[in-house]
């Protein structure tokens, strides 16, 4: 890896820290973004000769307060700041000398800058295209291409969002416990809603979109850093790990979805399974049970599973019914119509779905597994009529492909 | 003499390397162990998963307390480790220097000379 590929890691992993205390710092987030720039373009400049620094947040946060203090003339009452150049070389000092400048907790820095990312006036798109820009750094043109939209167009998209967010204002007091925690929540959600987006875009769509299920591992890495405790986060990051460690065995060469029954297990990423099933272990000690961690438990029988047939679809159906009390959702009463498939029949499953129906109607996925089970039992006709349901909803060229596939199926046996 | 050498790095850096970056700096850190495989110098190998999926059990009195994450929250991580036979002090350090060369970032590697090494019983 070069010098430049490792700064570039360090500014990127340095990015959240930096931007939330610049932002407490200057209450404005065009001013701690613009800071932040300032103070990388300055690393660039300085770390290949200097050496990079000891705690590159640190150094960050130092130059971009720097930075930004030339650029906002309102603050220029503030002691001057020694120069780049100059910090580079205090190493252990460095720490040191931002806790006395910035002597706020700086978990509570970055909580806020997600959190305001999820301010509730705004729709969950504008939340994921904000967090992506202001705390994963991501370019406009790479989110824009993300969300397959112009560039422009998700200019404008940021440019309104942190417009809401200025009228709203943002929250700077230090959160008590009861607010720190509804920030939490606020912001996994979000995590969780970035992990979506990249997660329900087929191989067809471009990496942008799938870099953004990524994206949002990091992040819930992040939040886990700065909150260890919390049963719920380390459910989340189980959850994301160990659904995206089978991306690799999700899509055939085609581009076509493969059911889990399907995959080619060989394929799923053994590190980030074991890195979830190790989380979601650590949460369920704490006896505190919550929906994140109910579906990491579901994804990590699936992943326990040596083949489709060791899956334990009892305790999944279980589960999902834990699920249903944490959470009522006709969704996740689907999701068990697939478990009690398995455990109980077909016929028990329709049973199961068939007062979904009304609010299921525009539901891709409850068309399809009602002409899954239909086929199960024989009843063409009735298969071929939910298909062709379902057909019509599907949300991505890979979903269409995957029902017409199941029609053929259809037309061969009968 | 056996020696473990202990890897200590910011992990928040580690995870930002992407995947082409990670794969190449696993196979440049191979191609510095791999002399010592062949040698049957190298003893067992290990890249720990991070601090988040870690659990502590501190004894401080009857009762030991399990805690989240390691103990004590400092800048770099342990986040694997070697053990590996050298001659001396000086073999010890010459691979890990060259594992540092192949390392991009800053980081430390501890070198910790080994009392009693049992081979274990786990496959390779």
């Amino acid at each position: 890896m070069s010098d430049l590929a490792w700064i570039d890691a360090a500014l990127t992993a340095a990015r959240p820290q930096a931007i939330g205390a610049l932002l407490r710092y200057f209450r404005d987030l065009d001013t701690a973004e613009e800071a932040f720039q300032e103070a990388c373009l300055r690393a660039l400049r300085n770390w290949p000769d200097k050496g990079p620094p000891r705690d590159p947040a640190a150094w960050l946060i130092l130059v971009g307060r720097n930075a930004g203090v030339d650029t906002v003339r309102k603050l220029s009452r503030q002691e001057a700041l020694p120069d780049e150049a100059a910090i580079s070389d205090l190493e252990d000092a460095e720490a040191d000398l931002v806790e006395r400048l910035d002597g706020a907790d700086y978990r509570d820095d970055i909580l806020r800058l997600l959190f305001v990312c999820c301010h509730p006036d705004l729709p969950a798109t504008q939340q994921i295209a904000l967090a992506l820009r202001i705390v994963s750094g991501l370019s406009v043109r790479q989110i824009a291409r993300a969300f397959l939209v112009g560039e422009s167009a998700m200019e404008q998209r940021i440019t309104r969002a942190k417009g809401k967010i200025a009228k709203a204002g943002v929250p700077f007091e230090a959160p008590g416990p009861v607010e720190r925690a509804e920030r939490l929540a606020a912001v996994a959600a979000m995590i969780y809603l970035v992990f979506n987006e990249g997660y329900s875009a087929g191989p067809a769509v471009d990496d942008a979109r799938a870099g953004l299920a990524e994206e949002a591992i990091r992040l819930v890495r992040l939040l886990l850093r700065l909150f260890p405790t919390e049963p719920e986060i380390m459910g989340l990051a189980a959850l994301l790990l160990l659904q995206h460690a089978r991306a690799a065995a999700r899509f055939d060469a085609e581009g076509e979805v493969v059911l889990l029954d399907d995959q080619d297990r060989a394929l799923w990423n053994r590190g980030m399974i074991a890195e979830g099933l190790a989380l979601i272990d650590k949460a369920m000690r704490h006896r505190r049970p919550g929906p994140y961690q109910v579906q990491a438990a579901i994804a990590a029988l699936h992943a326990r599973a040596a083949t489709p047939a060791d899956t334990d679809w009892a305790q999944i159906d279980q589960l999902y019914a834990a699920l249903e009390r944490l959470q009522p959702s006709p969704v996740i009463t689907l999701n068990r119509a697939v478990a009690v498939s398995k455990v109980a029949g077909p016929e028990a499953a329709l049973a199961l779905i068939a007062p979904l129906a009304g609010r299921l109607d525009g539901y891709f996925h409850f068309h399809g597994l009602k002409g899954a089970l239909l086929t199960q039992l024989g009843r063409t006709e009735e298969a071929r009529a939910a298909f062709g349901q379902a057909i019509g909803l599907a949300n991505t060229p890979a979903e269409a492909a995957h029902i017409r596939a199941r029609l053929d199926g259809l037309v061969q046996s009968s | 003499m056996l020696y473990a050498i202990l890897c200590y790095n910011d992990e928040a850096t580690v995870g930002a390397w992407s995947k082409a970056e990670e794969d190449k700096v696993m196979a440049d850190l191979w191609a510095v162990q791999e002399p010592y495989v062949q040698a049957g110098r190298m003893g067992p190998v290990a890249r720990l998963l991070p601090t988040t999926a870690a659990t502590t059990l501190r004894k401080n009195g009857d009762e030991p307390l399990v805690i989240d994450g390691p103990f004590a929250e400092t800048k770099e991580q342990l986040l694997g480790f070697y053990v590996v036979d050298c001659d001396d002090l000086d073999g010890a350090l010459t691979l890990a220097r060259d594992l540092a060369k192949a390392n991009p970032g800053l980081g430390s590697y501890e070198i910790r000379p080994v009392l009693t090494h049992r081979a274990g019983t786990l496959p390779a």
